[in-house]
């Protein structure tokens, strides 16, 4: 369908943007590349009364490499996270994710910042950032403040951001090369929303153990989770086939999957167990 | 209901052009209504189907999911800016020769993405092919001789790269 009517501004900086936003009181909405939102309008799932294109704020688009942390900007997309061959030896996770979203030609206009934004409880890089800890960094009328990853995804399509808050950037705690990790995706189509996905890494003590477990699920609850059950079954010990097994049940048994048309709640819930189990497979198998 | 209209300009094959457009406008019906650039086709008006692909600033973007507002000093390149009048180009020429067409609603869509892509990976695989074209919708032909027909093309775009 075609797009309801709306205002359009195009501001040149941040505090511009932010006072656009304050003055439409909730009726305004933020675009960057706009893959979520777009469709989102022409469904009337979202009618904004003002559109604030964030395509001439300078500094949001780049990816920082630094020995704590990787900054990205809210304005990088994925074709920049594709591409850049520094970020896939600083965070190999968050590239090999990132290649599971959506298609070619969205990937070439759909950003970061528009994904958190978007929260829906399926897509890769909400999920990336809760796996990994991340903090969001965020700057509305009060000023700005940081807001850790688990925190700020509510429910589906729900966040703490505020009407007047625009994402600046995210930050990922920088990534041992040692680190073990695997990920895991399965869609009915390639591009396709994910019916699930598991994000999981560790690191390994002196004695192989397996310290600091990570897993992270998509598609199986109403937002982004961290499944700390199966983490505690595995942390302080060697991870064997007979704990990646249990570590399965233990996400199947912790998730809250929707039942819908594409899948019914005890499929997505046993897929979850099943792509935790390839995932950890993959980690003791080592970095691809 | 009148809606205030803002004017942009743009490239659109090599072309410079200024239009009117309410904000609400997509870069797809701006194309097809103003310019009148019919070869971009809109399937599904929710970025969902790959046929109103078109190529802005040399990467392939779906038209329906961005606004004619947001393509201002943009580099645009149609369907029609990958044709010549003398002959079939390569890839139009190998898409007749695999029979990799048979209604052609999906088309504009296919050639454009097909384009940017053997444009920057002249030497990609069958399964990178596929999996750009998993993001265009095809009901007819199938994929097969689509497939088939944009590894062939590959050549040319090889050669233009000067190998």
């Amino acid at each position: 369908m075609k797009l309801p009517p709306f205002d359009y501004a195009c501001p040149a900086s941040l505090a511009e943007a932010i006072s656009l936003l304050a003055s439409h009181e909730g009726e305004a909405k933020v675009i960057a590349g706009g893959q979520s939102l777009m469709p989102m309008m022409a469904y009337r799932l979202a009618t904004p009364s003002l559109l604030v294109d964030l395509r001439k704020l300078p500094g949001l688009d780049r990816i920082e490499i630094g020995s704590k942390e990787i900054r990205i900007g809210a304005k990088v997309r994925w074709r920049d996270i594709l591409d850049s061959a520094d970020l896939r030896k600083a965070h190999p996770l968050v590239v090999e994710a990132i290649g599971h979203v959506a298609h070619y030609q969205i990937r070439n206009r759909g950003t970061v910042g528009g994904s958190l934004a978007h929260a829906d409880p399926a897509a890769e890089m909400p999920g990336i950032a809760v796996a990994c800890d991340a903090l969001i960094e965020i700057v509305g009328k009060a000023g700005a403040r940081v807001v850790r990853a688990d925190a700020f995804f509510m429910s589906a399509l729900t966040t703490v951001l505020q009407s007047d808050e625009i994402i600046t950037h995210v930050r990922l705690p920088a990534w041992p090369a040692a680190r073990r990790w695997g990920f895991e995706e399965f869609a009915r189509r390639r591009g396709d929303f994910a019916l699930g996905a598991v994000a999981v890494f560790y690191d390994e003590d002196g004695l192989a153990r397996a310290k600091d477990v990570h897993i992270g699920v998509i598609g199986a609850s109403n937002r982004p989770r961290r499944i700390r059950e199966a983490e505690a079954i595995l942390n302080g010990r060697g991870v064997t086939e007979a704990l990646i097994v249990e570590a399965g049940r233990a996400v199947s048994a912790a998730v809250d999957p929707p039942d819908d048309i594409h899948a019914s709640a005890a499929y997505r819930r046993a897929l979850a167990g099943t792509l935790t189990e390839r995932a950890l497979m993959r980690a003791v198998g080592g970095a691809k | 209901m009148s809606q205030p209209t803002l004017e942009i300009r743009f490239t659109v094959n090599r072309k410079r052009v200024r239009v009117q457009v309410p904000a609400r406008l997509t870069l797809a019906d701006c194309l097809r209504h103003e310019l009148r650039l019919t070869g971009t086709h809109l399937g599904c008006e929710h970025g969902v189907c790959g046929a109103c692909t078109v190529i802005v600033n040399g990467e392939a973007v779906r038209s329906c999911l961005m606004l004619a507002v947001q393509a201002e000093g943009a580099e645009i390149v149609t369907v029609e800016g990958l044709s010549n009048d003398e002959a079939l180009t390569p890839l139009q020429a190998s898409f007749r020769k695999h029979g990799a067409l048979q209604c052609g609603f999906c088309t504009p869509g296919m050639i454009t993405t097909a384009h940017a892509l053997l444009s920057e990976e002249p030497d990609c695989d069958a399964d990178r092919v596929r999996e750009v074209l998993s993001g265009n919708l095809c009901r007819c032909t199938g994929y097969i001789p689509i497939v088939e027909a944009v590894l062939d093309a590959r050549a040319a775009y090889r050669k233009s790269r000067g190998d």
